[in-house]
């Protein structure tokens, strides 16, 4: 604003000085030319006048921009020295979209949003019975959960634990803990079995989720489990759970500048971890000993020949690539069975030495009787009869524990004996 | 002159056998003989080592090959789906390796490409959408030092002392620094006028992998801290900590910081998930349970001494030095008791906390070589300070798994190794 007094004043007082020149000259006696010529100049000087102003006014525009510029960059120094001098800035906030991505269709929504509200919004159309829910639980569940829902090893219980939960050791189940019976299907659905998550249909879904309720008696064993019954049902612990309470209970008792010194009589050690001795080693004790003890490889004849009988040619030099694809094909396995060294049981027997063994012969695993039969009856795993049972275990053995759909593509079924024909000779 | 090849000490160490004699001549002032490391030649002073092309991307050296994750085996059914601790024991600073820093996992760590990447932001946006990898990095971007705490860290140890390391008691954190996209840009640009009123309204997450782990996030949180993050400590998240994309919730209990991050809806209610509901639920004494307790309160732990790192030498001057941190913000204070809570020094912080993140500390003393009782209490800016076990006790009972954030007590004997106690 104060630059265009500066740039006015002398354009219009240049003016009227000309127009009084002007004039005086025209009173005396010169010629019309002189007169015209001085016309001109006026003219010429009215120009330049409106020029200047023009001129002028884009001035002060400029200068007014300058200024809300400087303002700016002032209002940027201030923050960064508030920041710390920096030029640091957290990530822009976009007043406009920035166009990346693509709109999802309908389908995609559909099969990746299947998560079911506390109100029952998302489940599907469905229904299943206890009865059928036993069998399939029996099928998928059981080998971590038990027959009964009251878990294997440590794999969760899912029924019982009732009035535990002010217990010192409170049992929190389906039945005694979840407050939501949308959970249940939403989880059984979206996440389990575990090692083949999302391969249950609704209606299997839904006959497990009833018999759970029925075995934490929540229903009774003639009940069917559908969409439109859902929300009738009614969960033990529904009303027992609270919104946090560390902000109203704790935060304010805790807030007080603390004690610094003498701020108690004594001290006495009340609890020792190593009573309880139950630290993983966390140095094996003479475990370099024993590294330089074990050769670093042991040669490949030795292997064979201390593995057992192997049928098949393909099996007893396995291909390195089919081997290297078996092991990812075995993830799928690998929830339920560990092979190689120092594996150990979990849901499934350890798989080392499995090719050219009796079937059900591994020490320490419980197996079902049809494996125990088969085993009995002369059975011996080799590629044939693996691939077999892999295609489709229930139908191969009926019987079998085993809770697997199988691998269907005869690829993935060889890939796997490779891959468990490298562990021929692991101990265990 | 005793042996003093590092690595056999330091095992010694482990065992519980502090070699003190030895360590004491070596770094003593005393030495009755010249050193043989000085005044013969050593190999490493006279053959050439291993070339730049020898490691195109490198491990730790092999003498520091105990400084490793570690389970508990018979704290869960399997370790595809279970926990590993960081061996803050080792530690020192504040930015964990990704490395060593702890995995959780509920159906094993995937494997999923970039291009087979998929981002999906549904529920109640204006548009619904897909975003590929490559959009992401697209997106302005920040960067942020975080610690990750699983809500399960010192979990075990709420009805009484049981496991002797750090490692095991605190070692379910990390700390890193993350690059990625703050969450509130990819609603923005999905657009939330159809939402309404946001006070009201959630985010669900949800990981890609068999487990599908998804947390009910307030709408409030999304929009303000946190992070869609795609790197950490400068390089690709590693796999088992979500590669390609993770959620970062700053301050928020690990469990929601959901890895190999898929879906993002907005919904009008918390879905009440296996993962809010059953787990990561506290019981109190009574029987009820809160749920949605996400923040993970200020709580510090001396990482040395400490079981698993006991004093290598005799009296004298002594380093002790742990790790603090606050879901609340910055870490402004911690203090440090060598007699069980009964006196205390206040520690000096190695660099003013970042709010959210590890804050380390030292209490640079003279060790009389007599017994001690370690503590650690810390204080955040909102003026909390470290409560006891017992104050925690009292509160809660002991039925509760998650959010124990209680002052740890290591008992240091004469040698010089600790252990984990209670004390009255």
């Amino acid at each position: 604003m104060s630059k265009s007094p500066n740039i006015l004043v002398p354009a219009l007082g240049g003016t009227a000085l000309v127009l009084g020149v002007a004039y005086g000259l025209s009173s005396r006696e010169h010629g019309d030319t002189e007169i015209e010529l001085l016309q001109d100049r006026v003219e010429q000087v009215l120009v330049q006048a409106d020029d200047a102003r023009a001129q002028a006014a884009t001035e002060v525009a400029t200068a007014n921009a300058l200024k809300a510029e400087i303002e700016d960059v002032r209002a940027t120094a201030a923050l960064q020295v508030a920041s710390g001098g920096s030029l640091t800035q957290p990530a822009p906030r976009l007043v406009e979209s920035l166009g990346l991505g693509r709109e999802a269709h309908q389908e995609e929504i559909a099969a990746w949003d299947v998560d079911v509200l506390p109100d029952g919004r998302g489940l599907p159309p469905g229904k299943g019975d206890v009865y059928t829910g036993e069998e399939v639980f029996a099928t998928y569940c059981a080998a971590c959960h038990g027959d009964f829902a009251e878990g294997v090893d440590n794999w969760p219980v899912l029924a019982g634990g009732f009035d535990t939960l002010a217990d010192k050791d409170p049992v929190k189940t389906v039945g005694s803990y979840w407050p939501y019976l949308s959970t249940v299907w939403d989880y059984v659905h979206r996440s389990m079995p575990f090692g083949g998550a999302q391969t249950l249909t609704d209606d299997e879904v839904y006959a497990i989720v009833a018999y759970i309720l029925y075995s934490n008696d929540l229903v009774d064993d003639d009940f069917e489990l559908s969409h439109e019954n859902f929300m009738d049902v009614e969960m033990h612990n529904a009303d027992g759970f609270v919104v946090e309470g560390r902000d109203t209970e704790e935060y304010p008792i805790w807030r007080d500048e603390p004690c610094m010194s003498d701020c108690k009589d004594s001290v006495d050690i009340t609890m020792r971890a190593s009573v309880l001795d139950v630290t993983p080693e966390t140095e094996e004790e003479g475990e370099d000993d024993a590294a330089l003890e074990l050769p670093q490889e042991t040669p490949s004849t030795t292997t064979v020949q201390e593995a057992p009988v192997i049928k098949t040619a393909a099996v007893a030099t396995p291909d390195p690539e089919l081997a290297a694809a078996g092991k990812k094909v075995f993830r799928k396995c690998q929830s339920c069975h560990a092979v190689g060294e120092g594996a150990k049981h979990k849901t499934g027997p350890v798989l080392n030495n499995v090719l050219g063994s009796q079937i059900a012969s591994v020490d320490g695993f419980k197996y079902s009787n049809a494996l125990t039969e088969a085993g009995a009856a002369g059975g011996t795993w080799d590629a044939e009869t693996l691939a077999a049972f892999l295609e489709n275990p229930k139908k191969y053995l009926k019987g079998t524990k085993m809770a697997f759909a199988g691998l269907k593509r005869k690829e993935d079924q060889e890939a796997v004996a490779a891959y468990l024909a490298t562990f021929l000779g692991n101990p265990g | 002159m005793d042996d003093i090849n590092l690595s056999s000490s330091r095992r010694a160490f482990l065992r519980g056998s502090v070699a003190l004699a030895g360590a004491t001549a070596a770094g003593g002032a005393a030495a009755s003989q010249p050193d043989p490391l000085i005044t013969e030649l050593q190999d490493w002073a006279s053959i050439t080592g291993e070339g730049v092309d020898e490691t195109p991307y490198g491990l730790p050296i092999e003498f520091e090959s105990d400084v490793i994750r570690r389970n508990v085996p018979w704290l869960t059914a399997d370790p595809i789906s279970s926990i590993n601790f960081t061996p803050i024991h080792a530690l020192d600073g504040t930015i964990t390796p990704q490395g060593c820093a702890f995995e959780r996992h509920h159906s094993g760590a995937i494997e999923l490409r970039k291009e087979d990447y998929r981002l999906m932001i549904n529920g109640l946006v204006d548009t619904p959408l897909v975003f590929t990898y490559e959009d992401i990095e697209r997106f302005p971007r920040e960067n942020h030092v975080y610690f990750c705490e699983c809500a399960a860290n010192t979990g075990m140890e709420w009805a009484g002392a049981q496991l002797n390391g750090v490692q095991f008691t605190h070692g379910m954190i990390h700390n890193m620094e993350y690059t990625g996209v703050p969450l509130r840009l990819l609603l923005k640009e999905a657009g939330l006028d159809r939402a309404g009123d946001l006070s009201d309204k959630w985010v669900y997450v949800e990981g890609a992998d068999a487990s599908s782990n998804g947390r009910s996030i307030p709408m409030e949180k999304a929009l303000d801290d946190v992070i869609v993050a795609f790197k950490a400590n400068g390089e690709a998240l590693r796999k088992e900590h979500g590669y390609p994309v993770r959620l970062v919730v700053p301050g928020w209990e690990g469990n929601m910081w959901v890895k190999w991050l898929r879906r993002i809806e907005v919904t009008d209610m918390a879905v009440e998930s296996r993962e809010e509901t059953s787990k990561y639920t506290d019981v109190l004494e009574d029987g009820t349970a809160r749920k949605w307790t996400w923040v993970m309160d200020a709580k510090s732990v001396i990482t040395s001494p400490s079981p698993q790192s006991p004093i290598p030498h005799g009296p004298g001057p002594l380093v002790i030095s742990g790790l603090a941190w606050s879901g609340h913000g910055k870490i402004t204070r911690v203090d440090v008791s060598k007699d069980g809570g009964m006196n205390w020094e206040t520690a000096r912080l190695g660099k003013q906390g970042d709010s959210k993140a590890l804050t380390r500390f030292y209490l640079d003393t003279e060790w009389d070589g007599e017994e001690m009782l370690l503590q650690a209490r810390a204080m955040d800016e909102t003026g909390y300070v470290q409560p006891t076990k017992d104050a925690l006790r009292e509160v809660r009972g002991e039925n509760s798994v998650y959010h124990n954030n209680c002052i740890q007590t290591w008992f240091v004997n004469k040698d010089g190794e600790a252990e984990n106690v209670e004390v009255s």
